[in-house]
């Protein structure tokens, strides 16, 4: 309604215990020798891929490498009308190959699947992981396809009307999740 | 911004920030390329028409392999092997294949306008390969990502256009988006292939390239196109190539970064000696491989914005 504004539901502090929470669990899942990588999903998948890289790299004590998977051309809705967003194809970049690697897929928002689904086909076309397991900052309800995330940080059951925006100090300029 | 345009025409109607973002969007093409499995899904689906009633090798066969990589379908139409040898118009000839149900008319004609008019018939999106001496966006398109990918920027270049200009598309298409995105453009040739009343036109014009040479940052041979000359344009080959062509010898007098482009077939020996055409300033065959991520970002573009109308 238009009185209700904007609330924050995590700030900086919750951030990052959240991400601290989710290094700590893919470290006890993970063996340690295992050839691990992350990579985020544009836009803001990409920030937190980076940010649990940093951690993993430090808790195992050798370099995760971490890349940036675009997933515009894989969307299943560029053939709708897109009322107010048009998705802009950006590159992906990631720097190594994920042939037999375990890949942590990081996404900020799990919603409806649709994007999980879509980096997935992206990731199968660029070769073959031996597994690969999604982190995801929010775990929203709303699911419209058979999609989990394999290691969820707040589960918020906002109604799906609402929009859950994660925002990042490296690209908003402060570390928060809001609800409006 | 957001891409409303259903149709690519030409570049004289685009402005800098459109003509920037379709630039933008071919970065992020360029690897669908260059990894093991050269395709992707967003134009599944969707059906791509070469419309070709002029001979092609780069531009045909890069759109169809860009339609390809975004996997649609294409289909190839060439006038001479078609029913326009019966006396069937261009119209008809779009609107039977419109029937069979097509998306995107990919279409080069002798006629300038050809693609205007079409887009004004036809439901499916228009993309222009070529309208007579009129445009041919795509490989303007090109042309300035190749500068932009290796100098950065267009804004402030010196670039020449050297040839046949007055019956150039390419050199047409190429001012449009060379002074839009800030570049300084010569147009370089003998007075018989300026075209008519060039001074009206955002360009320096030049009849002595010696002078030209050594003064720009980028030069783009045009191919003599002996199949549209009438008359006696020049003495001979040989004086066109004494006073125009780009030889090794007048590279010399060049800057040392300078890029050297050609839009293709090249003339050897001609307009370009072998020895420059294949060289280290030479960007020819970079050329060539832009324009796929282009033609891809283009067939993506007015994909979308066709699907914005979808009620």
């Amino acid at each position: 309604m238009y009185w209700e504004k904007m609330k924050v539901i995590l700030n900086c502090t919750q951030i990052e215990r959240i991400i601290e929470d989710l290094a700590g669990r893919i470290i006890s899942d993970v063996p340690a020798h295992s050839d691990i990588a992350t990579i985020g999903v544009r836009s803001r998948g990409e920030v937190l891929a980076q940010r649990l890289s940093s951690r993993l790299a430090d808790e195992f004590g050798k370099d995760v490498p971490c890349g940036i998977l675009d997933i515009t051309l894989y969307r299943d809705d560029l053939n709708l009308p897109q009322g107010v967003g048009q998705p802009q194809v950006r590159t992906t970049e990631i720097g190594f190959d994920i042939d037999g690697k375990v890949i942590i897929l990081v996404d900020d928002v799990l919603q409806t699947g649709r994007s999980t689904r879509a980096a997935m086909d992206a990731l199968i076309d660029l070769g073959r992981p031996m597994v690969v397991k999604l982190a995801v900052l929010v775990d929203r309800l709303g699911r419209e396809l058979p999609i989990q995330a394999d290691y969820s940080g707040y589960k918020s059951d906002a109604a799906a009307d609402k929009l859950v925006q994660v925002r990042f100090v490296e690209s908003d300029g402060k570390d928060e999740v809001v609800i409006e | 911004m957001k891409w409303h345009r259903k149709h690519l025409l030409g570049l004289r109607e685009l402005s800098a920030e459109e003509i920037g973002y379709i630039l933008d969007t071919a970065v992020g093409f360029e690897q669908v390329s260059t990894r093991s499995v050269k395709k992707a899904p967003p134009l599944r689906g969707k059906v791509v028409v070469n419309l070709f009633f002029e001979d092609s090798t780069r531009t045909r066969n890069s759109f169809a392999l860009a339609a390809n990589r975004l996997s649609a379908d294409i289909i190839e139409f060439t006038k001479k092997s078609s029913s326009v040898s019966k006396g069937e118009t261009l119209l008809d000839t779009a609107r039977n294949l419109e029937a069979m149900g097509i998306d995107i008319v990919v279409v080069r004609h002798n006629a300038g306008g050809a693609s205007r008019f079409l887009s004004r018939n036809i439901k499916a999106c228009v993309i222009n390969a070529g309208d007579g001496f009129c445009e041919h966006p795509t490989q303007g398109l090109l042309d300035v990502y190749t500068i932009r990918k290796i100098k950065g920027t267009l804004d402030g270049l010196k670039i020449a256009i050297v040839g046949d200009v007055a019956h150039s598309r390419v050199a047409r298409s190429d001012m449009w988006a060379m002074t839009k995105l800030g570049a300084e453009v010569t147009f370089v040739g003998p007075p018989t292939l300026m075209p008519a009343q060039a001074e009206r036109l955002p360009v320096k014009v030049s009849y002595c390239l010696d002078e030209v040479v050594e003064k720009v940052d980028v030069i783009n041979m045009l191919r003599i196109q002996f199949e549209r000359l009438g008359g006696n344009p020049f003495p001979s080959i040989r004086e066109y190539s004494h006073y125009f062509g780009l030889t090794a010898e007048r590279m010399k007098r060049a800057k040392g970064d300078i890029l050297v482009m050609h839009p293709g077939p090249i003339n050897r020996g001609l307009e370009i000696e072998s020895e420059v055409a294949d060289g280290r300033n030479s960007v020819i065959l970079e050329q060539v491989t832009n324009g796929l991520a282009v033609r891809m970002a283009v067939l993506f573009l007015v994909n979308q914005a066709a699907a914005q109308r979808i009620d």
